[in-house]
């Protein structure tokens, strides 16, 4: 189990002012789960990923894992306990292959479980084993070897960070299925998808819907895709000035 | 059987460890070479072979080698590395290849220094290249320095490339590291419809400095060029690095200048185009930064100290 106990995060706003991107978090992760965390743009989501992973440090609070206090250690040493984080945005890398980065993730071991990976992820191995991991790759192309250098890592606790993010609908339904069938494969395993995805949201075991730096809901897709509904709507409303209904805001 | 075992020229002399693994270094040699060869240290033959289609025969009139390809040769290589391990000592050499049309070959050069004292160790290579109609070559040159002296290692290499009708090169120029002073001047000739790509990786650290002078004359209809250098500045090192291209007919050009800077070092970049001809289409771009976090942050996420991110990265952007 992964638990974030009263975790704050801080950031400076650029005029040296520090504003709260994470407020007072208090979750905990099961392991065998799968979540997904939802809300709107720079509602916390990936900041939370970051704090999880070490990216980030808590101006307050601690993070434990399975008891352990974690909130000390750094990003190389939660990535040898068994945590993995698949970027948003991952960097690209000029002079590195596709099968280094996938070495790396694999700690140099078996090869043959690389290839297997980018054919999972719906990259050829023949076609980019060999290419650098550079611009000349796609968005779409370079999301799916950032989901193939996580699954080479295996971690014990991975968390997704919008993996519908600038792929096509045919590599979607892929990678769906590889993130939901690899946490199906593996009991020990932790599953955080941060999402927009209805279908993501609905494959998770419980939604952690979060805004404004906080944890708003969590529950069963059931419990909260309704108030996900509601949330959107209001939002409608109060950016078209608060007196508006939805058909004038698209008029 | 090692290297010394052999040399149809003259006496062999014995390596030692160290000349073996300057070699390794530079030139991937782990043995005897596949193909023709020419072995230098500290100013003397060490050891030769020509073969059937690739002649070696020194100079007579100054130091140095022609090489001379037979037209048609392919898939031949011929590696002429240079050592120097003695302090105090200039080592200046022109070696001149003549390539043969029709050819395809593969040229392995480079210079390891090795500086035991606390003199200038140094070694100034001048080669010319003349690769004529429709041949081809690609040509490595691998230059690293080590060493528990004091005195500087410097090289100073010039390469001179003259490209005829549909001949091409693969220019492949590589400072690994250990080089305390370098001046660099590669000059090229491109003739119609030839094809150039030189390829420039380059490391500094410490106080070093490095001078790069790339030029390149696109001088035949259809003649091409890209130059590619990629650089890292450690600590103090200072490196400069200019790339010219000169378009004097209807032809395409191209220069990318990367570096990566760090630490305390200044890099300027400065590629320069000159159209001399109204259908010369000419671009360049270049780019000085630091590593980026993300990029660290990503190495780390995989298990990697900071410090194996760098090494990584860096590895990676010079390979």
């Amino acid at each position: 189990m992964l638990k974030l106990e009263n975790v704050t995060v801080a950031a400076s706003n650029g005029d040296g002012e520090e504003l709260e991107i994470l407020n007072k978090i208090n979750l905990s992760f099961e392991t065998g789960k799968m979540y997904a965390i939802t809300g709107p743009n720079g509602g916390g989501k990936s900041s939370l990923a970051k704090v999880i992973m070490g990216i980030y440090q808590p101006a307050e609070g601690r993070l434990y894992l399975d008891g352990k206090d974690i909130t000390s250690t750094s990003i190389t040493e939660r990535a040898l306990m068994g945590i993995g984080y698949a970027f948003q945005n991952p960097p690209r890398f000029k002079g590195l292959k596709v099968k280094d980065l996938l070495s790396i993730a694999a700690s140099n071991r078996d090869h043959g479980n690389i290839e297997r990976l980018l054919r999972v992820v719906g990259l050829c191995p023949r076609d980019y084993i060999d290419r650098e991991a550079d611009a000349r790759l796609s968005g779409g192309e370079f999301k799916r070897l950032e989901i193939a250098m996580l699954l080479a890592r295996n971690p014990r606790f991975v968390i997704y960070d919008e993996p519908e993010a600038g792929v096509d609908l045919w590599t979607f339904e892929q990678l769906l299925g590889v993130i939901a069938g690899r946490h199906k494969a593996n009991a020990s395993s932790t599953t955080v998808v941060i999402t927009h995805n209805e279908r993501f949201l609905r494959a998770a075991d419980e939604i952690v819907l979060m805004a404004e730096g906080e944890v708003k809901e969590r529950g069963s897709a059931d419990a909260i895709w309704p108030m996900i509904e509601d949330d959107i709507a209001c939002r409608w409303r109060t950016t078209c000035g608060g007196e508006l209904d939805e058909a004038e805001c698209y008029r | 059987m090692k290297l010394s075992a052999i040399d149809n020229t003259r006496q062999s002399r014995q390596l030692n460890p160290v000349d073996e693994q300057l070699l390794e270094t530079i030139a991937d040699l782990h043995g005897i070479p596949q193909g023709a060869y020419n072995i230098r240290k500290n100013g003397d033959l060490l050891s030769r072979m020509s073969s059937a289609n690739i002649e070696i025969v020194s100079k007579q009139d100054k130091p140095g080698i022609d090489v001379i390809v037979k037209p048609g040769t392919k898939n031949e290589s011929v590696h002429i590395p240079v050592l120097v391990t003695a302090s105090g000592l200039h080592d200046l050499v022109y070696n001149t290849f003549d390539i043969g049309e029709g050819a395809d070959v593969l040229i392995v050069a480079g210079c390891g220094i090795h500086n035991p004292g606390a003199s200038v160790a140094r070694h100034d290579g001048i080669h010319e290249f003349i690769v004529r109609k429709g041949a081809h070559i690609r040509y490595v040159e691998k230059h690293y320095g080590q060493g528990e002296g004091t005195g500087d290692r410097i090289l100073n290499p010039r390469t001179i490339i003259t490209l005829e009708e549909g001949a091409s090169a693969e220019v492949e120029l590589v400072q690994i590291r250990g080089i305390d002073s370098t001046n660099r001047v590669t000059e090229a000739r491109v003739g119609a419809s030839g094809r150039l790509i030189i390829s420039e990786r380059l490391l500094t650290h410490g106080a070093q400095h490095a001078d790069s002078l790339i030029t390149v004359e696109l001088a035949g209809d259809n003649a091409s060029a890209e130059v590619l250098a990629r650089s890292v500045a450690q600590d103090r090192s200072k490196q400069v690095f200019r790339a010219s291209l000169v378009g004097k007919a209807r032809s395409r050009g191209h220069v990318a200048c990367d570096s990566i800077i760090m630490d305390s070092a200044e890099i300027s970049s400065l590629p320069e185009l000159h159209a001399l001809h109204a259908e010369a289409e000419l671009t360049h771009e270049a780019a000085i930064g630091k590593i980026a976090g993300e990029q660290l942050i990503k190495l780390m996420t995989m298990g990697l100290t900071e410090k194996e991110a760098i090494d990584t990265i860096l590895a990676g952007f010079l390979s």
